[in-house]
């Protein structure tokens, strides 16, 4: 096989803190990403799934101690210099923010905006510059986009922001498309639209995206692997039909068991009790042991490692969901 | 107030631009009379040569002559026509307040949104240097700068642009700051512009309302500071402004109102002009944040 698009290996991102331990906020985390393929990130508010994202593009702040492995085309990222991070952003890597209506610039207009996104990467000529804006806007579904390119971003409605915002992501071809919620400010039918914008642009130009999000239901739809974390941790990643139907992490179980369903009765959704651990104080052992209802001593004692427990699917438990009466209901 | 608004859906899909009628707004009037006054200054200022005939340092056997049919302002002790010293002097006034103006706003901007954008120790020195700038008496370090190196039009122009950007520097620094932590500002990040590319595209057409209050509001201030620089004497007698002339016209001031009359009366206009247009500039700006 070829060599993945993106290998992380051991990424850690640390926030050193005054007379204590530095506070981990990602602590060791790896996986890959092959050329065209769709991967999901799933897990709760402050589990590090920006903040591993964010270290991709090396957008940290300033005082992050970051270290590991990050290789992109064959590219040490966390060894570039300045020009060259530069050129990685909005060329080969780029993202789509969480929040259309506030990522666009409300002074400039529409079109000027994505034009320049192009320009920064390639010295282009007006003419051209325009005609390619207008494509990128056919590409996204934005019809009118003469009319459109020379609106202001407030002219525009949600979803046309959402569908601008992913044209000036994917107007220099990236090879890697980071999503991080692109779907959770947009109303249900929005999302559905740029969730087939998603999946097109990854059929047509081949462009693997890394997904974020907390809605299970798309990366039942849209991903091939998914990757689970709780606590700066992966918990537990695999092929998406293993890791959704026979869940091995009891964090993933638990996260699944709390999705509303329709075809099961259930008179209320299993919450899992607890919160978050507290990044500057984790717990002993594994990270979900104090909040785990399979809990046996052992967890306490050490952290498991992230074992194989099926070919391409790991899950980082003393247990283990398949060695428990209750998955098999 | 009322506003009425009204959002219509156009035929094309996009959000109309909601259309807005203001009652009794107290913005929209001082708008208006400052753009009136400034309008009617400039105009007077800029037609100069078609509005009379008569030359500003030109001698008349005619001295110290009430305003009449053929001096509409009077002449003053030489001879000359106060209505073309006042119209020609206007010119040399307003350059002074404009370009210095413009010195000013310029500097003042350059350093707050490097102040505010870089932020850390820069912002902190910029900030305290600033400081240190709007403690200076301004007029005093004027005169005496102005005492020291001679007077002339460059040098008054770079002394008041230089003395007058600490307040445009400490408001866009304040709007540097607001803009660092908005989404669109990390998106150009994102989309890999430089740090230069990022001010001056991104964050420069975000402060040009600010701008321009800020720019009104120091030509008016620069106009009265070079009449007053004028008017202890340190005024250009080839270049007459209106500061001079009513140097010039307070040794008459009981045989000859005209004499300082017009020319005060012509910078009072234009000050309170710039101050309406600021204030009313400053008012919408201000109005447009709420929403």
């Amino acid at each position: 096989m070829t060599q993945p698009l993106l290998t992380v290996r051991d990424l850690r991102v640390e926030f050193p803190a005054r007379d204590r331990e530095p506070i981990a906020a990602v602590g060791g985390v790896g996986f890959s990403v092959e050329a065209g393929e769709i991967v999901g990130i799933v897990g709760e508010s402050g589990s590090g799934k920006t903040m591993t994202v964010r270290a991709l593009l090396r957008l940290l702040p300033k005082n992050a101690e970051v270290s590991g492995d990050i290789r992109f085309n064959g590219a040490d990222v966390l060894a570039m210099r300045p020009g060259e991070v530069r050129g990685l952003r909005g060329g080969a890597m780029a993202m789509v923010f969480q929040d259309p209506m506030t990522s666009l610039n409300p002074v400039l207009r529409v079109g000027d905006q994505i034009g320049e996104a192009i320009e920064v990467h390639h010295k282009t000529r007006r003419g051209t510059l325009r005609q390619r804006v207008e494509a990128l806007f056919t590409r996204v579904g934005i019809t009118r986009g003469r009319e459109r390119a020379r609106a202001y971003p407030h002219e525009f409605s949600g979803g046309m922001r959402q569908r601008a915002v992913t044209a000036m992501a994917v107007a220099n071809d990236p090879a890697l498309l980071i999503a991080d919620e692109p779907t959770t400010a947009l109303d249900v039918t929005v999302q559905d639209q740029i969730i087939d914008l998603l999946l097109d642009l990854n059929q047509r130009s081949n462009t693997a995206i890394l997904l974020i999000t907390h809605n299970i239901a798309l990366v039942a739809s849209l991903c091939r692997r998914v990757l689970v974390m709780y606590a700066g941790r992966i918990v537990e990643d695999g092929p998406v039909e293993a890791v959704l139907r026979a869940p091995q992490h009891p964090y993933t179980w638990s996260l699944l068991q709390s999705v509303p369903r329709l075809d099961r009765e259930v008179e209320r959704l299993a919450a899992i009790p607890g919160q978050p651990p507290d990044p500057s104080m984790p717990p002993a052992g594994c990270r979900f042991q104090p909040r785990c209802r399979f809990a046996v001593p052992r967890c306490a004692e050490a952290e498991p490692p992230l074992d194989e427990v099926e070919p391409g699917h790991h899950a980082r438990c003393w247990v283990l969901m398949s060695n428990l009466a209750v998955a098999a209901q | 107030m009322t506003i009425v608004a009204e959002t219509a859906i156009s035929e094309s899909g996009m959000i109309a631009r909601p259309r807005r009628r203001r009652r009794g707004s107290g913005a929209s009037l001082s708008l208006a009379v400052g753009c009136v006054l400034i309008a009617f200054v400039l105009a007077g200022v800029l037609l100069a040569p078609w509005l009379t005939g008569a030359k500003p340092l030109a001698l008349g056997p005619d001295t110290l002559q009430a305003p009449g049919w053929a001096h509409p302002m009077g002449t003053d002790d030489l001879g000359r026509d106060v209505y073309a010293r006042v119209l020609y002097g206007g010119r040399v006034s307003l350059m002074i307040g404009v370009v210095s103006a413009a010195v000013g706003v310029a500097l003042g901007t350059t350093i707050g949104l490097i102040a505010g954008f870089v932020g850390g120790a820069t912002d902190e020195a910029l900030m305290r240097f600033t400081e240190a700038f709007q403690i200076l008496p301004r007029l005093l370090v004027t005169i005496v700068v102005v005492a020291l190196l001679g007077g002339g039009i460059g040098k008054v122009i770079m002394v008041i642009g230089f003395l007058s950007w600490p307040a445009t520097a400490r408001v866009i620094r304040s709007r540097a700051l607001v803009l660092r932590s908005e989404e669109f500002m990390a998106a150009a990040v994102l989309s890999g512009a430089s740090w230069l590319r990022r001010i001056v595209r991104h964050a420069l057409p975000n402060v040009w309302g600010y701008l321009l209050v800020s720019a009104s509001l120091q030509v008016a201030s620069a106009v009265l500071s070079e009449a007053f620089l004028s008017f202890l004497g340190l005024g250009d007698p080839d270049r007459p402004s209106w500061g001079f002339l009513l140097q010039q016209g307070q040794l008459f001031l009981q045989q000859a109102w005209w004499l300082t009359a017009f020319p005060g009366l012509a910078l009072a206009m234009i000050i309170l002009g710039l101050n309406l247009l600021g204030d009313g500039l400053a008012t919408n700006a201000a109005r447009r944040g709420r929403r």
